[in-house]
């Protein structure tokens, strides 16, 4: 395919040619071009299907608001569907298809949707997909999904790169326009620090797209200028391919800066970065988008916004059509026909919807006064136009210009509620911008060239003087204030055939008039109705239209009806970018225990345990599934002695003269009177009086104490700690800092563990049952004079100690433990047996302390202290805490041992139906105990405390189960303690 | 948002956790005759307030300090930071 549509002039760098592909067809380009201009230089006015009827649709516009001209984008995993081609930047290699058709682009299949149009009206899948109920899921919805919509996912993993960046700036200025660059340039020269970001490759804005002059120059010129003294000064950083997407809290912006996307190859550098900007003040020069008028027809391919056709003539030297008419309904449309005819395409007619002489000469064209568009013909490109007055006029494009809207968005993120402007025609900023934002330019409804760029100067100036920055002059160049009358016209009304508002959508006038009809009458209700504005163009060229019909049915004015508001972003924004880096493996990053290699090299099975990776368990030659180890790795620490990396219990370092008192407050049992040397088993409770964590705290001298947490509660109890120590109690000398990284620690448990750690632990130290007794603690060496830290405390009801030496020994000392063990034939256990053996021990864990449960329920009521101040205490009295009959934790065993039980079992007594009103308590922890052979559970049950030996059902209906269980003390293992103290 | 913590600066509120109303400041007497309606004040009853709000952040990535933090709802102004413990001191807990 050649280039037919190519003509002089433009941007573009025609020394070098670039080829790409569309639908597998090789075309040819420029450095410089877009998808879009490249399409259209070659005379590709098809280049899509619409989301609902399959219509035929071409470029409409030459920027971001584009809302048909949507392809998907490269192949295999970097496949990127719903790009738009005005905004993607042409690369060699480069292979687009067109979305959404059955069959080829030329003959789609789901066209003969278009055909059932009368029938598929705003509503109509509330309407129609009612009955039968059970057709949505399996009929209606599938057959829906597959023949609306847009691109396809590639369905692989996205292969590209993304990061994250935080930029901070005096000023921000939004838009790299004739108003952006002055604000920029003035700021710069100021020696404040800049940011100007725009969303297009080439900074300039419409400066590139028209044929304005500035002080005798170029716009264009004049724009490369600035901005190649902005680049040189280490003050302003200029971000091309970036778009401010929204304005956040504080005067932080939210960016997408597309690094990599107009290359083939990415190269391993980050595709897209995610940018975080942190700005005293900001300047939006966002400029504004330019709307269509609805007429019967209106979406054919070749139908293109007025401005858009100007940019392509002006910045790509591409025209979209050689006999081009414009219709308008303002001074500005009249632009494009007198710079199309200024680069020799023939323009055929100029249509204004005003009674008014020609704006500008434009040889050769017909000038229809107070006339309209009415209709068009040409299936895959437009043919000919049918005037209101009943002229038909052959012509390859339309222009249409229906006015233009300042882009808002951005005053809208916080709580800016845009003003309408009679004189405009359109929604201007207005209400309480975000805090240090100021607008300018277009984007505030100053729409010649020379009001924008004084607005662009005097905004950067008065944003500098609050920052209390001088401000250095810069000359105002001579400029235009070119004609800009508009008048209101929305639609033609005489327009018999649909009429598109909003194109991506598939929305006509005649939806917007129903959904009034039907009720659907606020901005709000139409827009969710009928989906206008909606999907990735966020309804930039249809929403005002929609509005402005939206108000003439209802018989309101404009500002009446109001505005949908927008929020961020102000374009789609890639999952991956807002992702990041933090994906997969790095999404959440394991903390790893002291001893995790150790564990690798010995065959460990690992479990995620909040972020911790821990042991489950250790397999062994031989053993056929995991119960085998585990049963294996109980037994062998009941009957000789296990080790087990506790390190991720939290552990908190309390010091200071009110250590003690302190822990009297946040521990629901006493503390106070702990004495040097001990250890205490302490309860913590929830303000309202619900359990809440508990652990063990050692006093390791008078103002000193080592907590323990539980593993999933460390980093809350640590939060709660300091909120008490600093909010309620700020004059207690106290101290805290969390160690669970400082210290790693290993419970060594079982009958042979004092004759195991008897070979660590030097020499000088007794740990004898007299000298070390149970809940013992103290500073110890080990290994020949390195510190280490001995509890004599057990979660698995054996006599056991936990030592800690710092956490960089961590791993020998699992080494060394092993070593000194050989003899006794020591076990690494993992997780799963320090589960079983703590079910074995009745011993509560997250199961029970599940947030549901006080105190009384888990049998510890007697250790809540009423005579201290602590937390929790007051409310845990509430007479339905403390009921009689609450449920209680206790142990039950199968009647038939031989029968397994599910945690989560509900109990009913024997004689009663299995229903919620008969339920007693539930299953909270079940293991199958090794050393009594049978299955065990730990549950609450209603009085359970009186109800020992009593047999309920234990009833699963999810599992379709039902087991008869005994209920029995928890404490399935060793009830007198015996072991602990030996 | 932006916190200016009154040691460290201005410091980006992602480092910080959000408990909630100040008012948790201020525990009731444990020994007070209407304790229990006094803390289940406390514990569940929280003004609303459409305008300035005092809160309490945690800067847990940061310091620990626990602030005072005066907050416009409607508008996420930020009118004063303070640290709670000096807050906590200023309103009776120094005994």
């Amino acid at each position: 395919m050649s280039q037919d549509y190519r003509i002089g002039g433009g941007q573009v760098d025609r020394t070098r040619e670039i080829t790409f592909r569309f639908n597998g067809k090789a075309m040819q380009g420029h450095p410089g071009d877009t998808l879009a201009s490249a399409l259209l230089a070659n005379g590709q006015k098809l280049v899509g299907r619409s989301f609902k009827y399959h219509r035929p649709r071409g470029v409409f516009t030459s920027g971001s608001e584009e809302p048909n001209a949507l392809v998907q984008l490269r192949s295999g995993a970097h496949q990127e569907p719903n790009t738009r081609a005005t905004t993607v930047e042409l690369f060699e290699g480069l292979s687009a298809t067109s979305q959404n058709h059955r069959g080829p682009l030329e003959w789609d299949l789901m066209a003969v949707t278009d055909l059932m149009s009368p029938f598929l009206s705003a509503g109509f899948y509330y309407k129609t997909f009612m009955w039968p109920r059970a057709f949505w899921e399996k009929f209606y919805e599938p057959v829906i999904r597959s023949s609306a919509g847009l691109g396809r996912l590639s369905m692989q993993n996205d292969p590209d790169q993304y990061d994250k960046g935080f930029l901070h700036c005096d000023l921000l200025v939004v838009g790299a326009g004739p108003s952006g660059l002055m604000a920029a340039l003035t700021a710069a020269r100021s020696g404040a620090r800049v940011i100007l970001a725009d969303e297009d490759f080439a900074p300039g804005g419409r400066l590139n797209a028209e044929t304005l002059e500035l002080g005798g120059m170029a716009g264009a010129d004049w724009a490369a200028q600035v901005v190649a003294e902005l680049v040189d000064m280490p003050n302003v950083r200029l971000m091309t391919r970036t778009t401010v997407y929204g304005a956040y809290d504080h005067g932080i912006y939210g960016a997408l800066e597309r690094c990599t996307d107009h290359l083939a190859e990415s190269g391993g550098k980050p595709r897209q970065i995610l940018w975080r900007i942190y700005s005293k003040r900001a300047v939006l020069a966002a400029g504004a988008t330019e709307r269509p008028i609805a007429f019967g027809n209106n979406d054919r391919p070749g139908v293109m916004m007025a401005g858009a056709v100007r940019a392509y003539v002006n910045r790509f030297g591409v025209t979209p059509g050689h006999h081009v008419a414009v219709f308008t309904n303002n001074d500005d449309g009249w632009r494009t026909a007198k710079d199309l005819t200024d680069k020799g395409v023939e323009v055929v007619a100029v249509i204004d919807s005003r009674d008014k002489p020609a704006v500008c000469e434009v040889p050769g064209a017909r000038h229809v006064r107070g006339a309209a568009v009415m209709d068009t013909v040409g299936r895959k490109g437009i043919k000919s136009i049918t005037l209101t007055d009943g002229q038909v006029i052959p012509v390859d494009c339309l222009a249409v210009s229906g006015g233009w809207n300042p882009n808002v968005h951005l005053t809208c993120h916080q709580r800016g509620r845009p003003e309408w402007r009679d004189d405009l025609q359109a929604f201007v900023p207005g209400g309480a911008l975000p805090p240090g934002m100021a607008v300018a330019g277009a984007a505030n409804g100053q729409m010649t060239l020379a009001a924008a760029l004084a607005e662009g100067q005097a905004q950067a100036k008065a944003q500098l003087e609050a920052l209390d920055h001088t401000v250095a002059n810069v000359e105002l160049l001579q400029a235009e204030d070119e004609p800009r009358e508009a008048a209101a016209f929305w639609h033609v009304k005489d327009s018999k055939k649909r009429a598109w508002v909003d194109q991506q959508n598939d929305v006509t006038v005649k939806d917007v008039k129903l959904a009034n009809r039907e009720g659907f009458r606020s901005v709000e209700l139409l827009k969710r109705y009928t989906t206008l504005g909606m999907a990735t163009d966020q309804g930039k060229t249809s929403n005002i239209a929609g509005l402005a019909i939206l108000a003439e049915e209802a018989g309101k004015t404009i500002p009446e009806v109001g505005t949908t508001i927008f929020r961020p972003p102000y374009t789609p924004v890639p999952m991956g970018a807002l992702g990041g880096r933090a994906r997969g493996k790095e999404f959440r990053p394991y903390r790893l225990t002291p001893s995790h290699k150790w564990a690798e090299e010995n065959g460990a099975t690992f479990v995620e345990v909040g972020n911790w990776l821990r042991a489950q368990w250790f397999v062994r030659d031989g053993e056929k599934g995991w119960r085998d180890s585990v049963d294996r790795e109980v037994e062998m620490t009941r009957n000789s002695v296990g080790i087990c990396d506790v390190t991720t219990l939290g552990k908190i370092d309390i010091q200071g003269r009110d250590a003690a008192e302190f822990l009297n407050k946040v521990y629901a049992n006493g503390f106070a009177k702990l004495p040097v040397g001990k250890v205490r088993y302490g309860l913590m409770l929830r303000e309202d009086g619900i359990a809440y964590d508990d652990g063990t705290t050692a006093r390791m001298g008078e103002n000193h104490f080592v907590m323990t947490t539980t593993t999933a509660n460390a980093v809350v109890v640590f939060r709660r700690l300091e909120f008490a120590r600093q909010c309620l109690w700020p004059n207690l000398d106290v101290h805290l800092i969390s160690t669970t990284d400082g210290w790693a620690q290993f419970a060594v448990a079982g009958p042979n563990s004092r004759k195991l750690l008897q070979k660590v632990v030097d020499k000088e130290h007794d740990l004898s049952n007299e000298a070390f007794p149970f809940m013992a603690c103290g500073e110890v060496m080990v290994c020949g004079g390195m510190p280490a830290r001995l509890f004599r405390i057990s979660f698995s009801g054996e006599m056991a100690y936990e030592i800690a030496v710092p956490a960089r020994y961590g791993n020998s000392m699992m080494d060394v433990l092993m070593e000194a063990g050989r003899e006794f034939d020591a076990v690494p256990y993992g997780t799963e047996a320090l589960g079983v053996m703590r079910i074995e021990k009745g011993h509560a864990a997250g199961n029970e302390l599940n947030g549901q449960t006080t105190a009384h329920n888990l049998g510890m009521g007697r250790m809540v202290s009423q005579k201290k101040e602590c937390i929790g205490n007051v409310l845990s009295q509430r007479p339905e805490m403390v009921r009689e009959d609450a449920v209680k934790l206790m142990g039950f065993k199968p009647v038939n041992p031989a029968e397994p039980l599910i945690a989560g079992m509900h109990f009913i007594n024997r004689n009663a139906v299995a229903n919620m009103d008969n339920d007693q308590g539930w299953m909270t922890s079940v293991a199958y105990s090794p050393s009594l052979g049978h299955s065990i559970g730990l549950g609450f049950v209603k009085s359970g405390d009186t109800r020992k030996g009593e047999i309920l059902r234990a009833v699963s209906p999810v599992h379709g189960r039902e087991v008869l269980v005994e209920v029995v003390s928890a404490h399935f293992i060793d009830p007198e303690g015996e072991r602990l103290r030996a | 948002m932006i916190i200016h913590h009154p040691l460290l600066g201005p410091r980006d509120a992602a480092e910080f956790v959000y408990l909630g109303d100040a008012s948790l400041i201020d525990r009731p007497d444990w020994q007070a005759e209407d304790a229990a309606q006094a803390f289940h004040a406390y514990g569940y009853l929280r003004d609303n307030p459409a305008g300035a709000h005092q809160e309490l952040w945690y800067h847990e990535q940061g310091d620990r300090s626990w602030l005072v933090v005066t907050r416009d709802t409607t508008t996420h102004e930020i009118t004063q930071v303070e640290l709670a413990r000096d807050v906590a001191r200023v309103r009776g807990r120094d005994k």
